[in-house]
């Protein structure tokens, strides 16, 4: 009886996931395994996919072993990497300052609140638009406001040097409120009690921030460093619109350069096997901060 | 223990039915020919029995998809299908009209998947790709009594591959040189003619540029498109004769490039990136500050109700030779069409009628493919621009671009080079070499 009984359970589990679950495995889990195979394959993206007629080709790992042969991939991953040490210090410290900002009792904080997160809302398509026209080298407002400095200010998204930072900007000003949000739960759930002992022990405003906020934060700093990596490595829309790649190819990264292949240059497979290694590359980074965090995170709050 | 070994086979179970369910709803999909979206087909079992029995003409539906009407024109494709559907009663057309940037994306994952419409548009730079990947139809076999002779000759060979005609011509276009005659006048010099030479545009350039600090000489993109084309003029060429081999660094090429960068880098006749700041050429154009533009005679309906000042158009200037561009837009059928003949009938009627040529230049949409003298009348007397004529004096220096199976691909490792040139980042000579040794290793022949 009481077998049985948890059988059904296990059971009537199973048919309340099922719609979720038909869901998943149809559109992530078959596709996953789908590309996986595509990437061994010459699979052009166009050809009606036929084994007996040998629609597509096998190919074995060439496609894996021309691209990490190829200049291009690691030319990209630089691109990549180059964004990374940009953005991840940067939206680190502009979202943890935000938090701070946001989790004083100011009247109508709320408001506040919401306005950090509407660029988190807006689309990247409008944001990128905007982000294009103030990063104008002639007419933008970033460089109007450098002009009153007189600083001469660059040719953003048409310098090769400028342009990945000016993405980075883009990215920073629209990822702040989500990561600042996050932060913001982080610091309410710091008990008070710890910043009164301090206070009362004499540790100033900086001490009390590095030695109390930060170390009671470093969960959540874990969580949002191990996303920004992820964010980082995906980084696609921004590029896509802002600059296509360019100028002279100095914006190009991994997925902008998956699309391509996918889907103008018409090589599937090329661009599946491409895929993997981000995900290889992804996974590898993700798996070595879960190894590091042992040493800088407190779990103890 | 069990009860995990039983949830497991109830897991392969269902995805069995899952999986039988797809492939039921895919032959499903493909044996209802000309029913309407995929998405409703009623239960896949049921198998119905087959509509299009050819004995006699009953309706047939055929499915067009295309991106050229998309924006201003849509409605002057149902014009077309209007006159197209009163003289074929049988016929119906279902248009779908795409938007052109995801157009291509969208038809490459609907030629895979089985659910291509039975006619649609390509254009010239990604027709090759699909020919040579077996998708489309062979036109001729439906030839019967067609005569080609009323298609433009060079428009008509562009959608040929491999000896067999997978395609017919929609539309074509070509490029011009469009002057501001105002900033002319003001610099004091002559109208550009049919004679002049790079040298002649460059003076006039350099005049106009003296004008003021924001007025420009001229635009000429320094991108593919524009370049296989300079290169003719010098007696250049990106590719030989045949086909077999790229020839991107030959020293013609070189000069060409260096004349465009100087252009830019070196005159400041034409605009940086930089001082462009996001506009585009056009803008720069009708906003009044750019002496000479060249550009596709598709920016006649804009220019001509967005422009105050006076502007007109003339062939393009050559250096050794003239050259000038062929842009086109085909039709084709998919191969695996059920409704081919009537497909056929639609594709002739929109590339080769008389009718459909009349509703594109009354509308002003490209230039019809076709020969007819009313219709080329017809066309010059829609003005501005006044000399309308150098339109079809272009046409006799049409050179065709290069077009290989990985077509895009080449179009943007060229593009990449030449703009590290055009931005100082490179010499001329250096970009050319570095294009040619990536063109060598990446694209196959």
């Amino acid at each position: 009886m009481e077998h049985s009984r948890r059988q059904f359970g296990r059971f009537a589990a199973f048919w309340f996931l099922l719609p979720c679950l038909a869901g998943l495995i149809l559109f992530s889990i078959i596709p996953v395994f789908y590309a996986f195979w595509i990437s061994f394959t010459d699979w052009d993206g166009l050809k009606p996919i036929d084994p007996r007629a040998g629609v597509p080709g096998f190919v074995g790992l060439d496609n894996y072993a021309a691209i990490l042969a190829g200049e291009e991939f690691w030319r990209v991953l630089r691109n990549t990497l180059f964004f990374i040490a940009m953005y991840l210090p940067l939206i680190l410290a502009a979202s943890i300052s935000a938090a701070m900002l946001l989790n004083r009792p100011y009247r109508g904080v709320a408001v506040y609140r919401v306005l950090f997160y509407i660029p988190v809302l807006t689309s990247w398509v409008a944001g990128a638009l905007i982000f294009k026209s103030i990063l104008s080298p002639e007419y933008g407002g970033v460089n109007d406001i450098l002009r009153i400095f007189g600083i001469p200010g660059p040719g953003w998204l048409y310098d090769a040097k400028w342009a990945m930072p000016g993405i980075v900007l883009a990215s920073i000003w629209k990822d702040m409120g989500f990561f600042a949000l996050i932060f913001l739960g982080g610091l309410q759930g710091i008990d008070t009690d710890c910043y009164e002992a301090a206070k009362i022990d004499g540790a100033g405003v900086w001490q009390r921030f590095w030695h109390i906020t930060l170390p009671l934060l470093s969960p959540i700093t874990f969580f949002v460093i191990v996303i920004c990596l992820i964010f980082s490595f995906q980084l696609f829309p921004q590029v896509m619109i802002m600059t296509d790649g360019g100028p002279i190819g100095a914006t190009q990264v991994m997925v902008e350069r998956i699309y391509r292949y996918a889907f103008s240059y018409y090589k599937m497979g090329y661009a599946s096997a491409f895929s993997f290694i981000l995900f290889a590359i992804i996974f590898v980074f993700t798996y070595l901060q879960l190894k590091l965090q042992k040493k800088w995170v407190h779990y103890d709050a | 223990m069990k009860g995990i070994e039983r949830y497991w086979k109830m897991l392969a179970v269902c995805l069995l039915a899952l999986a039988m369910a797809l492939t039921a709803c895919s032959r499903g999909g493909q044996s209802s020919d000309g029913s309407p979206s995929p998405s409703s087909s009623p239960s896949p079992g049921a198998a119905q029995p087959a509509e299009s029995s050819p004995a006699q003409p009953e309706t047939v539906t055929v499915k067009f998809t295309n991106f050229s009407a998309s924006g201003d024109n849509e409605k002057v494709l149902q014009q077309m299908k209007e006159e197209f559907e009163r003289q074929n009663p049988h016929i119906k057309v279902d248009i779908e009209t795409l938007p052109f940037n995801d157009y291509f994306t969208q038809m490459q994952t609907r030629v895979a998947s089985g659910t291509a419409p039975d006619a649609y548009e390509l254009n010239y730079e990604n027709f090759i790709a699909y020919a040579k990947k077996g998708v489309l139809l062979d036109l001729t076999p439906l030839f019967g009594n067609f005569d080609t002779s009323a298609l433009n000759k060079n428009a008509l060979e562009a959608f040929r591959a491999d000896g067999k005609q997978y395609g017919l011509p929609a539309s074509f276009s070509n490029v011009v040189l469009f002057y501001n005659k105002d900033l002319f006048d003001q610099a004091g010099i002559d109208y550009p003619t049919s004679s002049w030479t790079w040298a002649d545009v460059n003076a006039a350039a350099e005049k106009i540029r003296a004008l003021g600090k924001d007025i420009f000489g001229i635009y000429q993109p320094v991108q593919f498109w524009e370049f296989y084309k300079t290169v003719r003029q010098n007696g250049g060429g990106l590719m030989n004769d045949d086909m077999t081999a790229f020839t991107v660094d030959r020293p013609e090429n070189v000069e060409t490039l260096q004349h465009l960068v100087d252009r830019i880098l070196k005159t400041n006749v034409m605009p940086t990136e930089a001082q462009m700041a996001g506009m585009g050429d056009w803008d720069l154009f009708k906003s009044g500050r750019l002496g000479m533009l060249v550009t596709g005679i598709w920016a006649f309906p804009d220019f001509a109700s967005n422009i105050t000042f006076n502007w007109d158009i003339e062939v393009e200037p050559g250096n050794k030779q003239k050259a000038t561009h062929f842009f086109s837009n085909g039709l084709v059928i998919n191969k695996d069409s059920k409704v081919a003949e009537a497909a056929f009938e639609w594709v002739k009627f929109m590339s080769a009628s008389r009718e459909a040529a009349m509703i594109r230049v009354e509308a002003g949409w490209e230039l019809p493919a076709v020969t007819y003298e009313d219709v080329q009348q017809k066309y010059l007397q829609v003005t501005p621009p006044d000399n309308k004529k150098a339109v079809f004096e272009s046409l006799d220096y049409l050179v065709t671009p290069p077009v290989v199976e990985q077509n895009a691909e080449m179009t943007d490792i060229i593009n990449l080079h030449l703009q590290a040139a055009a931005m100082g980042a490179k010499s001329p000579a250096d970009a050319l070499r570095d294009a040619q040794a990536e063109l060598e290793k990446r694209i196959n022949l």
